[in-house]
């Protein structure tokens, strides 16, 4: 648990216990502050919670096992669209949430392997360009797959999906203490939500230091090594592939209840690049980098939305820039001059899991010739 | 943990408690950037136009003098934007919301209205489906894709006289919507359709999918989409010599389609609008005007619909003689008045009776009223 | 011809005499070839026009090993400043003949570009070169949303009618195909300009610098090649195609736009990766393979399918053709090795 301690800038390194607590302390409380400016900021942050265990899925791929992956959305869709037909009137099929999560989540895996067997030869950016295909596929089927046979809805998307029911605890209706006391439904969403990225946070960080994660460092460090080593990396890449797409499938599950509509514009390649530009920025191959890179570019553009325009009235005046496009233009710049001021990510994944790709860069050079 | 429960009691009874009857705020949602965003602008303004209005005229509701006060929200034409934004509406306590525009976003927007309890009359968005989800206090100004789908489709046959029709759409919700009803109303008026294609709301080359439909000999070409692909659209179906006539529907009946098919407009383009053209509205000459001497530019399309939404919630206040949704509710549901767009009443679900649709030509530069 | 010969029919209609005529069957049954050679030539065009952004890509990837995503945004710099000069030029000098309006704006828009390539390199990747492999790529999808941002802000949203001075009336060669003089300037076009890059690479002196630089940097430098000179020089070469190709992709459809850039970007990105990324004939031959497949998908998917799938599928042909060619040849069309980057 030491990795999340690194999320806080100065008391991570000098003392992680005291850093770790207070992230908890801070996960716990978050949704009370952003209360005080307004509901749709508690909505926001449950938002940035579904962002992170995206990007924490995405980190097994790309950054624990070394496979760039740019159609990563795909499996939020599979999630999303399996939660759809199994708990909405599209189907008239209301399965129990408890049913459907597992369901997705396997779904998900399964949509995972169909795309790592075939791409298991390919490396670097062959391997990049065939999964962001295999994403605009995946999004272009269920776009139309409304004729002959209507299973998607195709443009129309599909609505008026059951929210998430905790054992006849409906998360969408806000919870009433005796008369006075209500806890608003989007309070909930956020603590379920909390409770997933938390129990995924564990479960990564063990992966992480399992025989597998070590695996998927040396398959990621250099592949053949890692063979000759005698890891089977064919099985190590699917599992890669597979684990991350349960997450997607797992988050996607989560959106679609939460969300209660699913259309195929939610899953366009801007969202894919967007969670890889999360992980890559928070950084990658550590799970505090992708949290952090998570929460900061899914809150930015929302605070930026509030700030832009009195931030230009104060300095000039008067608005010269459209919220929006000052919006896009500082969001621009910010993932430029990080990555090249810190090319590694916020928070640089340390150095035991990852290799120092300055070196293994000479060194390869030096094997190439 | 007990603290944190007690915390959430003293935020919501914060929140709970009644505001103010002295100012009442309406909210206003749309595309205020992006490749729409005149149209979303002229939504708001049309809200705008009608509080100003009112507010001038002085409104009193219950006993009590009230002032209206307008928040317009940027949804960026994208469903889950939309369904913060409309949280946000919510937050900020408005009594009844004017928008969106796009169906696509009204429709998840709708449900957080809902649970918000908040009524919404949309000016412009017209897929059937937003009204059929049993929400209480969904509403629309605008005739909706199947009575505009079904006046394209009579026109095609009846007035152009077609025998085959070929149809595309740009596969987004609006235009999805609109071609499978445009579908039914040819095959129900006894034509045939000889091809259905289908492109993107981001494509700019549509050689393919005419070179194939030119194999088809169709008497008209429909695409279901918006300003941006027709334009270039019907370009190429001159490049490929295809003399067939061409009919689109709202999207595409925009000065900007004039301005990008260029020289391939003709006498044979045709589009169609929901409602009456501006100048045969009751009203109509007098909103322009006025509308121009507000903001400085033309009406674009909405703004009256938007006019008569803002002023159908106003008026069920009065009636209700309480701006709390709750109690206007029911009163909006049997509204009845004459606004500028013709006379303003809802049916059960939700939908404009006698919703109009117009039929445009392409004449001297301009899109002429059949 | 029987019915039954015919691709696509579907069967229960033929078993209803007194159904409709099947119009799937109306469809193939007129004109054959012509549709065949149309489809063809929209295939070529378009094709040219990916062939053309696709060397771009793939000159940068073969000497840094870098995606540059922002390639597609400098083709709608070119388009936008093409656009801008052609409508400076026209209220200021309207007697001018449009070619050689046509020749002012197109200098213009290389030279602009050129220069964007050049400052791009300079400030936004060469930092880079030695970092971890995704760092760039982050910076260059920074680079595009800049790109796209600015343009917003000069251009405005909206989209902007693209002035055709080459004429766009439509010839017919062969009775019932139809072809404009914008396209066949298209096609030869980008021909003429793919054999003198190939010569440029091949035969001269800094061609040979930057073969040696792609080879390895460190040994090339070593032999007394500038590298950095010739990554710079790499840069604006595909940034001038670029401008040449958005230039030739507004005024063929008569439009241009700040987000005009990404669809073609992304399909001459799989073009150049179809073709074996690195390899400049690999990029030619890519771009005209997917031109022409995606054209014939469109035209025949439904035929091909029995009216299953339709053209809703136009842009997944892409991707299918490169994942089928990169599972048997995982280095693309022309690709030589595998470049172990991973």
């Amino acid at each position: 648990m030491n990795e999340l301690a690194a999320a806080v800038p100065w008391l991570g390194k000098r003392n992680p216990l005291a850093a770790r607590w207070l992230i908890i302390i801070l996960a716990i409380t978050a949704p009370l502050v952003a209360w005080q400016f307004g509901k749709s900021w508690v909505r926001i942050l449950d938002f940035a919670l579904l962002y992170m265990l995206l990007a924490m899925g995405l980190n097994l791929v790309v950054g624990f096992a070394g496979l760039l992956d740019l159609g990563y959305i795909a499996f939020y869709a599979v999630g999303a669209y399996t939660f759809a037909f199994l708990a909405s009137p599209h189907f008239d099929v209301h399965l129990p949430f408890w049913t459907i999560l597992p369901l997705g989540a396997g779904f998900a895996a399964m949509a995972g392997i169909m795309l790592g067997f075939p791409v298991l030869r390919l490396r670097g950016d062959y391997l990049a360009i065939v999964t962001l295909g295999f994403g605009e596929i995946v999004r272009i089927f269920m776009l139309n797959l409304n004729y002959p046979v209507n299973i998607t809805n195709g443009p129309q998307g599909i609505n008026m999906i059951d929210p998430i029911n905790l054992f006849g605890w409906d998360l969408s209706r806000n919870l009433q203490i005796g008369e006075n006391f209500s806890i608003n439904s989007l309070f909930l969403y956020y603590y379920f939500f909390l409770l997933a990225v938390a129990g995924s946070i564990v479960f990564v960080h063990r992966l992480q230091i399992s025989r597998v994660g070590r695996a998927w460092a040396a398959m990621r460090d250099d592949e053949l090594a890692a063979k000759a080593i005698g890891i089977n990396t064919r099985n190590m890449k699917l599992l890669a592939f597979s684990l991350g797409a349960t997450f997607g499938g797992l988050s996607g599950c989560l959106f679609g209840a939460f969300q209660g509509f699913v259309s195929p514009e939610s899953f366009s390649l801007m969202e894919s690049i967007a969670v890889l530009t999360m992980v890559v920025f928070g950084g990658m191959g550590n799970i505090a980098g992708a949290l952090v890179g998570a929460f900061v570019l899914a809150l930015l553009p929302e605070i930026l939305r509030d700030v832009a325009v009195p931030l230009q009235q104060t300095l000039f005046g008067h608005v010269l820039l459209d919220p929006e496009v000052l919006r896009m233009l500082l969001l621009s710049l910010a993932m430029i001059l990080m990555m090249l001021l810190r090319p590694a990510g916020l928070i640089p994944a340390r150095a035991r899991y990852s290799h120092d790709h300055h070196l293994s860069n000479k060194l390869k050079q030096e094997a190439a010739k | 943990m007990k603290k944190t429960v007690v915390a959430f009691a003293i935020m919501s009874i914060g929140l709970g408690a009644a505001q103010a009857q002295e100012v009442v705020k309406l909210g206003s949602a749309a595309p205020l950037t992006g490749t729409i965003a005149h149209l979303g602008k002229d939504l708001e303004n049309g809200t705008r136009m009608a509080v100003e209005a009112l507010n001038a005229q002085g409104v009193t509701i219950g006993g009590k003098k009230v002032k209206f006060e307008l928040i317009g929200e940027d949804d960026q034409a994208d469903p889950r934007t939309g369904t913060t934004v409309a949280q946000r509406l919510v937050d900020a306590g408005v009594k009844g919301v004017i928008g969106h525009l796009n169906s696509g976003t009204s429709i998840p927007a709708s449900r957080i209205y809902d649970q918000g309890g908040i009524p919404q009359i949309s000016p412009a968005s017209t897929n059937p489906k937003l009204t059929q989800q049993n929400f209480k206090g969904v509403f629309r100004t605008i005739a909706n894709d199947v009575q505009q789908g079904g006046a394209l489709g009579k026109f095609a046959v009846k007035s152009l006289g077609a025998k085959k029709v070929a149809i595309i759409d740009d596969r987004t919700a609006y235009g999805q919507g609109l071609a499978d009803e445009t579908e039914k109303a040819v095959k129900a008026s006894g034509a045939q359709v000889v091809a259905r294609e289908f492109t993107t709301d981001k494509a700019t080359d549509f050689n393919a999918i005419l070179t194939k439909i030119r194999a088809t000999a169709p008497d008209v070409i429909f695409f279901g989409g918006m300003d941006a692909q027709a334009g270039p659209m019907l370009r190429q179906m001159k490049q490929l010599g295809i003399n067939a006539k061409f009919l689109t529907g709202d999207g595409g009946c925009s000065p900007e389609m004039i301005k990008l098919a260029g020289e391939a407009m003709s006498a044979s383009t045709y589009c169609s609008m929901a409602g009456l053209p501006l100048d045969k509205m009751p009203g109509g000459a007098a909103f322009r005007e006025q509308y121009k001497k507000r903001f400085g530019g033309e009406v674009q399309l909405y703004a009256p619909y938007a006019y008569d939404a803002a002023t159908a919630i106003v008026k069920a206040m009065e009636k209700a003689g309480s701006p709390e949704p709750s109690k206007y509710l029911p009163e909006l549901k049997k509204i009845n008045f004459n606004g500028v767009t013709g006379n303003v009443a809802f049916d059960d679900k939700g939908d404009i009776k006698e919703g109009a649709v117009t039929i445009y030509s392409f004449k001297d530069g301009n899109w002429v009223p059949m | 011809m029987t019915p039954r010969s015919v691709v696509g029919v579907m069967p229960a209609r033929l078993m209803d005499p007194t159904a409709a005529p099947d119009w799937r069957l109306v469809r193939l049954g007129r004109g054959i070839m012509e549709t065949l050679i149309q489809q063809l030539i929209n295939g070529l065009v378009i094709g040219s026009v990916y062939a053309l952004i696709a060397l771009g890509y793939t000159m940068v990837y073969g000497i840094l090993g870098l995606i540059n995503f922002a390639h597609g945004d400098v083709l709608m710099v070119g388009a936008l400043v093409a656009l801008q000069t052609m409508t400076f030029l026209m209220g200021m000098a309207p007697g001018m003949s449009p070619l050689v309006m046509l020749s002012i704006a197109l200098l213009v828009a290389i030279v602009v570009c050129m220069l964007l390539g050049f400052t791009m390199e300079r400030l936004a990747y060469r930092r880079l070169r030695n970092a971890p492999r995704l760092a760039p790529l982050i910076t260059a999808i920074g680079v595009s949303f800049l790109l796209q941002t600015i343009a917003m802000i000069i251009w405005g949203r909206n989209y902007h009618t693209y002035p055709q001075l080459i004429s766009t009336t439509p010839l017919q060669p062969i009775e019932g195909v139809f072809i404009t003089p914008v396209q066949i300037t298209i096609i030869f076009g980008s021909a003429a300009l793919m054999i003198g890059l190939l010569l440029l690479v091949n035969r001269t002196k800094i061609g040979r610098a930057m073969r040696a630089t792609a080879e390895n940097h460190r040994v090339a430098s070593l032999m007394g090649v500038d590298t950095n000179a010739v990554i710079a020089f790499t840069f604006v070469i595909g940034a001038g195609l670029a401008a040449v190709a958005g230039v030739m992709f507004a005024s063929n459809y008569g439009i241009a736009h700040y987000g005009m850039g990404f669809m073609p970007g992304l399909k001459a990105f799989t073009a150049a990766v179809l073709g074996g990324i690195g390899n400049l004939g690999g990029a030619m031959l890519g771009g005209l393979v997917l031109g022409v497949v995606e054209s014939f998908g469109a035209g025949y998917i439904e035929n091909l399918t029995f009216g299953f799938l339709n053209s809703s599928y136009q842009d997944i042909f892409a991707f299918l053709i490169l994942g089928l060619v990169l599972i048997f040849r995982p280095t693309g069309l022309l690709g030589e090795r595998v470049s172990d980057r991973a």
